[in-house]
């Protein structure tokens, strides 16, 4: 019983020192509480606007936004690193252009997607989806070009055409890096999106929650949202990927656990 | 080798020109009003008139200082944490459930209590940028710190090397490549945060707020001309810098293969 | 009718600086359910041999005929067994790596499995049928290579120093594994290698390639009945003949 309680509390008591150093800065540091509001005041904010749907809703569109963009991104980056894989062409006019495209922040494009898309969801999604198509398609385009050779040598010897070869070896050889592209471009659809939702004034999501709560300095409700903020990122990264990997990647010995 | 390299500067130069050619004939087809999507003559002579004009230069100049602060002071901290981590239990056992909360958090959702606690300008750029930075670099110099080969550390203190050789010749050397995976991921980082952190939180300059600022005034060309800028800066700092110090150091040694892309 | 037949094989390529000649007339040819070994240093083109001979690559000059007929490309009538572990496919699991050639022809599902089963007993492994390539040691992954050249039934099986990358006691082990499943299945077998005591103890008929260019320098039949016995003096002057002939300046 006390063997299983240490490592709780190792996890604990981290949170537990930092949630001290916070509330002793809160109550004799220079902030107002207004502005540096203490660990209860969160908590209770925290639960208010739970208990009345506030944040679930800001977070549930979020969440939406992320699925939509995300899903578009992943789509057209596989497609397109497929293609880049595969075809001389298409490597030589994407790849300068992908690679040149990849180092500049998605959300310097925000602005112009707003002048062409207007406000609200169609600049965030898109631009979003943008954003996160970079590492999708550069992963997925390494992965094609990675698959090892030997292999594409023993299934065209076990008699293996183009389609077939491509269906059942470099599709699964190129999937260890078209996963890692694909949680990258999560990663960065995440950052990209909670920053592009202060932007582009959309009505609903955490983004806005804590941009618009700067107006009337709640900044128990900034905190609060950020805290969702990380529980989401936290659980897409330990629920969706971890998962994901462990079922295939993992199980084929392509990576450790 | 050379020529090789030489064909594919070439081939990228050709591509380049041709999405050129393609934004071009799309800019003048009039679908788009010329406000919305300015010709690259437009693009070209406001990033002209901006450098000439001594204006683009302060712009960067600002950019390059507030993220230049925040990831050196981001880099010191986060190597020095990292460095911790990966050798006291006790270290790592505290922090690493602090960093795996943290660090999934947009540093860019920090912008408002940011501009609420450190005002408008500098001191809230720096912050962000320094937030954004920290965790990448922390996490990876722990992760190289632990995976240094143990067949190296059993060699050395074969050879008789102490605690504090140890650490300074096979540790410090060992960890390198994630050490400068770490930084060039911070950097990264930083980037994005200086940019987006500009855009909301800055006041007169720095390229972000350019950009930002020109939306009001439809100054497409100004945008692009700016993000032009802001692509050639991250390019420069990607390539050229890190690169140059991963090819003179860890590959060299033969330690990490260069991917390129 | 000589089961494989080569003749004339050439292989010329320019490099950036100058022309290489890989092979140069090679001609021999082998029987039906003879094992042929082919020895050599390295360089001496004899993985390239292998590598044309399974369609791989295709020879600047001479013809490669199998059962009389002249073959081009790859083709289901050759199995090919690589030095490499990796040449598993790491997604699929020991049986589904062994059907995988099955499933190129359009073989049902569960005739399939049948004859994947078929084969990994016969190459002792029925037992680690679900088990993954990283799951199994070395010398198992060859042998389920071996298995999977082995499930489509071709006519011949190229073998590419397939126990190089093993340790002395599995490989032995290998050694004599294999010569068991060629009895059993009475395949045409070319197997290149340059451990000479391996060649000596497999094979029928041993080729010796010399380098620069790669050409056929000599051939020894080797008379010995199996099992064969690595120490007796029969087998270590054979062992003498092919390394002289090795070694021997031109």
């Amino acid at each position: 019983m006390r063997r299983a309680l240490i490592p709780f509390v190792e996890a604990v008591l981290p949170f537990v020192v930092v949630g001290i150093l916070w509330q002793a800065f809160a109550l004799l540091g220079p902030f107002p509480p207004r502005l540096f509001p203490g660990v209860e005041t969160i908590f209770s904010t925290f639960v208010r606007l739970v208990a009345k749907g506030i944040l679930p809703i800001h977070a549930l569109s979020t969440l939406l936004r992320l699925i939509l963009a995300f899903s578009l991104a992943g789509l057209l980056g596989v497609a397109l690193g497929i293609i880049m894989g595969r075809y001389r062409w298409a490597e030589d006019f994407f790849l300068p252009l992908t690679s040149i495209g990849n180092p500049i922040p998605g959300l310097a494009y925000a602005p112009l997607f707003v002048l062409w898309f207007g406000l609200g969801n169609l600049p965030a999604v898109l631009l979003v989806a943008f954003a996160a198509a970079f590492p999708i398609v550069l992963n997925t385009w390494t992965g094609v070009k990675a698959v090892k050779e030997i292999w594409i040598r023993a299934a065209q010897a076990m008699g293996a055409q183009d389609r077939q070869l491509f269906w059942k070896v470099v599709l699964p050889g190129a999937l260890p890096y078209v996963l890692t592209g694909l949680r990258l471009g999560l990663a960065r659809a995440w950052r990209v999106l909670v920053a592009v939702e202060m932007l582009t004034s959309v009505r609903l999501g955490l983004g806005w929650l804590i941009f618009g709560a700067r107006e009337f300095l709640n900044t128990d409700v900034m905190l609060a949202g950020i805290a969702v903020i990380g529980l989401v990122g936290f659980l897409l990264e330990k629920l969706v990927f971890q998962k994901l990997e462990q079922l295939t990647l993992v199980r084929w010995g392509m990576m450790e656990a | 080798m050379n020529r090789s390299r030489t064909r594919a500067a070439l081939g990228a130069l050709c591509s380049v020109g041709l999405a050129c050619l393609i934004w071009e004939g799309f800019a003048r087809s009039g679908l788009f009003a010329p406000a919305l999507a300015p010709s690259l003559t437009l693009i070209v002579s406001a990033l002209g008139r901006m450098v000439l004009s001594g204006a683009m230069l302060w712009h960067a100049l600002y950019t390059l200082y507030r993220v230049l602060f925040g990831f050196v002071l981001a880099s010191a901290v986060g190597v020095f944490i990292g460095i911790l981590m990966g050798r006291f239990r006790r270290v790592e056992r505290f922090f690493v459930p602090l960093v795996s909360v943290l660090m999934p958090i947009p540093s860019l959702a920090w912008v408002p209590v940011f501009i609420l606690w450190f005002g408008l300008g500098n001191a809230a750029t720096i912050a962000l940028v320094f937030y954004a930075a920290t965790f990448p670099a922390i996490f990876n110099t722990w992760t190289g710190v632990r995976s240094v080969n143990r067949l190296w550390i059993r060699s050395a203190e074969a050879m008789g090397a102490d605690e504090r050789a140890l650490f300074q010749k096979v540790v410090l050397p060992g960890s390198l490549p994630f050490v400068i995976a770490g930084l060039r991921q911070a950097f990264a980082r930083a980037w994005i945060a200086v940019v987006g952190g500009e855009m909301i939180a800055a006041t007169n300059w720095g390229l972000g707020w350019v950009i930002f600022d020109s939306k009001e005034f439809l100054n497409t060309d100004v945008m692009m001309a700016s993000l032009a800028v802001i692509g050639i800066i991250g390019f420069t700092f990607e390539r050229l810098i890190f690169q140059t110090i991963e090819q003179r150091t860890v590959s060299r040694w033969g330690m990490v293969k260069t991917v390129r892309g | 009718m000589h089961q494989i037949e080569l003749r004339n094989i050439a292989l010329e390529y320019a490099s950036t600086e100058n022309h290489v000649t890989a092979l140069q007339d090679v001609s021999f040819s082998v029987e039906a359910s003879e094992f042929l070994c082919v020895v050599g240093q390295s360089g001496c083109g004899k993985t390239t041999m292998l590598n044309i001979v399974a369609g791989f690559l295709k020879p600047t000059k001479g013809e490669i005929l199998i059962g009389g007929k002249a073959v081009t490309g790859k083709g289901l009538d050759r199995g090919v067994v690589f030095q490499d572990f990796a040449q598993l496919f790491p997604w699929r699991t020991a049986q589904r790596n062994v059907e995988f050639g099955l499933e190129m022809k359009g073989i049902s599902k569960e005739e399939r499995a049948e004859i994947a089963l078929r084969f990994l007993k016969l190459v002792n492994l029925e037992k680690f049928a679900r088990s993954y390539p990283h799951e199994l040691s070395g010398g198992m992954q060859q042998r389920v290579a071996i298995a999977r050249a082995l499930a489509y039934n071709p006519a011949v099986l190229l073998m590419d120093e397939p126990f190089a990358a093993l340790d002395a006691l599995t490989r032995e082990e290998m050694q004599r594994f294999l010569v068991d499943v060629w009895r059993e299945t009475k395949k045409t077998v070319i197997y290149v290698t340059h451990n000479v005591a391996e060649a000596v103890y497999l094979a029928d008929r041993i080729i010796v390639f010399s380098p620069h260019p790669g050409t056929v320098k000599a051939q020894v039949k080797i008379a010995l009945p199996r099992p064969r016995d690595t120490l007796s003096v029969e087998f270590l002057n054979y062992q003498k003949e092919v390394v002289y002939h090795i070694v021997e300046r031109k």
